[in-house]
């Protein structure tokens, strides 16, 4: 569990950051009046999607950490038997990677106000990930073809069920990206709107390649060499 | 420290805060059925969860039956009373306490307490209604499946949960249930992002965090540490699903079973139950927090008198919800666990009592010398006070491993999270209802009712729950249908458990007066007008009496005081709202 136990920390972290700068040291029942003599402690100004897209992005993270924790408690029992990596999998590295790039650019280009810019990398996002998931469906069937059943190993299921639980998560992103698109092809929606629904998109692929990037690394193996050395060197 | 001279205001014109588009609804579908307003959707939350809720209560009086008058009732096979156990445990937790505080009490209070017109996202929380709703037919659904639901016990322990021995193991039982909890999980989680956004973006002018009413941030943390724990259950749920339909090995170890080597081999229970209670512990304080923040405003509302330490409550609040997180593996002191982890975990388990005995002190803290009010809402108040620390000290028992180890798994572990758990949550929604429910309808609800109800519930419930510490320490087993001749099982012990469940037959039915009068008083009940309790917090401001679409008037309220001025020296009345500018600018004795 010290996957998880690590990543409430960072939650707790930033929870516990912006609860100091919210005046819990004030005396409410003094501080009679308005309230525009502190600065800061109002419901501050970002968008309400942003800040819930931010909490559920924290929620995710979590979800990620416990099935990483499962793993890696799971791993320690004697029938385990690691998994070799499909050179497949880099090559949809890096398309996930491009996908994220292609939204980063859809997000700078609303920013700057280039509709164009904003359909093309939107369009370039969306495809890239759908590659991305074919990608992953042709590893499994791969895996499959090798002999690496569902059941056979439990380090097969947990390939299998985090990577899916994973690409279940690129296709709801995929009904956003699909609702962002709808509005940048018609073109009453306002250039603002546009702009924060763009930035939502960049900002959950951002955060899913993200968590590609570790579970690659854990399913990977190189986690548990790298606490082995982290290990040595503390011993 | 800054402190505003009394009195400075400077008018802050509310047009400042953006309107939020208000989806007004156009016909009686949209309006009562796929309603967007958090105050309805806090209805149907609440109105789904009590009705299942009622299905527990009846599951306790079979079970009841069973241990009370062993061998009586033939319907009542050993394999139904699991059944029984199990759905009665899983209901209460989650689809009744977990439901109506955060779903019911959140959705209704959250917009209304902190001045907003609805949530923030009010399609997605109607989306966690029908969501949650689903979960909970899914849920009814397995007592009309083949074999009916599942007898795991509600903490779902593989591998006995999948296997044939189990009712519901090999049926559709535990597919159902863990279906079932992956949808609430999913529902829950677009309501509590709902409540986490709408307490941080879109509190009125005025409301600071220091501000809020200790309800809101006792819902708003407990939201918090949902969201957090929730998916451990997911999580847990997912991997078991696959372990029963797919044949994989994530729980399930080598097995034989009658005769036959089943196919799984080398899972590890022990994985489940740290996910499981990874969850399962944080889940005691989401039901707790939200009765905390309640039993606050409780009893300050009805003392007249402004709640004892404010910041002390928010930072316990916030400490434990934190520290709920670490204790986990004191409900598996008995797993096998390494001696030297079960004591960093008891250690944990003893500092969380730290914050808690806080906000005891400072809820009787603020009783002292106040203006005592016995209404219903505060008689209920003040047997959550009680409850919770009973329940608490025997925790602080089953905290410690040496303690925990013979007690494990008898009737005194029942009766202490029943009384923790169970009777002081509870007891805290049937103050909260009989506090909020003019607000809801306009209407009090029966006095007379109120009273025989407060009653029956309270004292019955410790005769229930007392004897029932007693039977589990002199080894009576939990989860038996039952016992026989067995030595420890003496006469008294039997006449006590007849006894038990003769007090839960009647407490039960107590609960039926009180729905009566739920109904009765929304039609026949005293007119209360818009504050009948003289309260400070903004849901008792509003310009209509229920709320209408949209919470407020035509401008928001300013906030430019706490929750807590009563009995403020000076004042015109014993109570200044939070939205009135005043001119009495320093309250209480803090001064």
């Amino acid at each position: 569990m010290t996957v998880i136990v690590v990543v409430l920390m960072v939650v707790f972290g930033i929870a516990g950051w912006w609860l100091s700068q919210q005046r819990l040291m004030s005396r409410p029942w003094l501080e009679t009046g308005s309230v525009s003599a502190y600065p800061g402690t109002e419901s501050g100004p970002m968008p309400m999607a942003k800040v819930g897209l931010g909490v559920f992005l924290a929620v995710v993270g979590c979800l990620f950490a416990l099935f990483t924790s499962a793993y890696s408690m799971r791993m320690e029992y004697a029938d385990w038997s690691s998994m070799p990596v499909p050179p497949l999998l880099w090559i949809n590295t890096g398309i996930l990677l491009l996908s994220s790039v292609a939204l980063q650019c859809a997000l700078m280009a609303a920013r700057n106000g280039h509709t164009d810019l904003v359909r093309l990398g939107l369009v370039t996002g969306g495809l890239t990930s759908i590659a991305f998931l074919i990608g992953q469906v042709v590893v499994w069937r791969e895996l499959e073809a090798t002999g690496y059943f569902l059941t056979a190993n439990p380090a097969n299921s947990f390939f299998y069920l985090i990577t899916g639980m994973h690409g279940l998560h690129i296709l709801g992103g995929l009904g956003g990206l699909a609702r962002t698109s709808a509005r940048a092809w018609n073109g009453t929606t306002p250039q603002a709107k546009l702009t924060l629904s763009v930035e939502l998109c960049a900002m959950y692929w951002h955060f899913l390649l993200v968590v590609w990037l570790a579970l690659f690394i854990v399913l990977a193996g190189w986690a548990e060499s790298f606490i082995g050395i982290c290990r040595q060197l503390l011993t | 420290m800054v402190d505003v001279t009394p009195g400075a205001i400077d008018g802050i014109a509310p047009a400042e805060i953006p309107e939020m588009d208000l989806y007004h609804p156009h016909s009686w579908w949209t309006k009562y059925v796929f309603s967007q307003d958090a105050k309805v959707i806090a209805i149907q939350y609440s109105g789904t969860a009590i009705a299942i809720g009622m299905v527990a209560l009846v599951l306790s009086w079979l079970m009841r039956l069973q241990l009370g008058f062993p061998g009586t009732f033939d319907f009542i096979t050993p394999e139904a009373y699991y059944q029984f156990i199990t759905m009665h445990g899983m209901i209460m937790v989650i689809y009744l306490l977990t439901a109506l505080f955060l779903g019911g009490f959140g959705n209704y209070l959250i917009p209304l307490m902190v001045g907003a017109r609805d949530m923030v996202f009010p399609y997605a929380n109607m989306l966690s209604y029908w969501i949650y709703l689903l979960a909970v037919l899914v849920l009814v659904a397995s007592f009309f499946a083949p074999g009916g639901p599942t007898g795991a016990g509600w903490t779902l322990y593989p591998p006995q949960a999948i296997m044939t021995g189990t009712p519901g193991g090999q049926d559709f039982g535990i597919i159902l249930m863990l279906v079932s909890l992956i949808l609430f999980v999913i529902g829950f989680t677009m309501g509590g992002l709902n409540y986490v956004v709408t307490v941080l973006q879109a509190r009125t002018r005025g409301m600071t965090l220091m501000r809020l009413p200790l309800t809101v941030w006792g819902i708003f943390t407990a939201t918090v540490m949902a969201l957090l724990a929730f998916p451990a259950l997911l999580v847990a749920c997912i991997m078991m699903l696959f372990d029963r339909l797919l044949g994989t090995s994530f729980f399930m170890p080598a097995i034989v079973e009658l005769g036959t080597q089943l196919q799984t081999n080398g899972g590890s229970p022990i994985l489940f139950q740290h996910l499981f209670w990874f969850f399962g512990h944080p889940e005691v304080y989401i039901v707790a927090l939200p009765a905390f923040g309640i039993v606050s405003d409780l009893i300050s509302t009805h003392a007249r008198k402004n709640i004892f330490g404010y910041r002390m409550m928010v930072w316990a609040i916030v400490g434990i919800g934190a520290l709920s997180f670490v204790v986990w593996a004191h409900h598996m002191y008995v797993s096998g666990m390494d001696p030297y982890f079960g004591f960093f975990f008891a250690t944990t388990t003893l500092i969380i009592a730290v914050p808690t005995a806080i906000k005891v002190y400072n809820w009787i803290l603020t009783l002292w010398r106040g203006d005592i009010h016995l209404t219903i809402p505060m008689l209920f108040a003040l047997a959550f006070i009680v409850t919770f620390v009973n329940g608490g000290l025997t925790g602080l028992f089953l905290g410690n491993v040496v303690v925990d180890v013979p007690l494990s798994d008898t009737m005194f572990v029942v009766a202490h999270f029943h009384m923790v758990m169970g009777v002081a949550p509870i007891t805290v929604i049937f103050g909260a209802i009989y506090h909020w429910y003019p607000k809801i309808t306009g209407r009090m609800l029966n006095q007379a009712l109120g009273q025989f109800h407060f009653w029956v519930t309270f004292v019955g419930a410790y005769l229930i729950f007392f004897p029932m510490h007693y039977v589990g320490l002199m080894g009576v087993p939990r989860r038996y249908s039952e016992l026989g001749d067995m030595a420890l099982m003496t006469d008294s012990a039997h006449d006590l458990n007849a006894f038990i469940s003769i007090m839960a037959f009647i407490v039960g039915f107590a609960q039926l007066v009180f729905l009566f009068n739920l109904i009765w008083s929304i039609r026949h009940g005293k007119e209360a007008g818009s504050n009948p309790w003289r309260a400070t917090t903004l849901e008792w401001q509003t310009e209509h009496t229920p709320p209408r679409h949209g919470n407020f008037g035509k401008e928001l309220p300013i906030v430019y005081r706490w929750a807590y001025d009563y009995s403020v020296p000076g004042a015109k009345e014993d109570f200044i709202a939070q939205n009135d500018p005043g001119e009495y600018g320093i309250s209480g004795e803090h001064a």
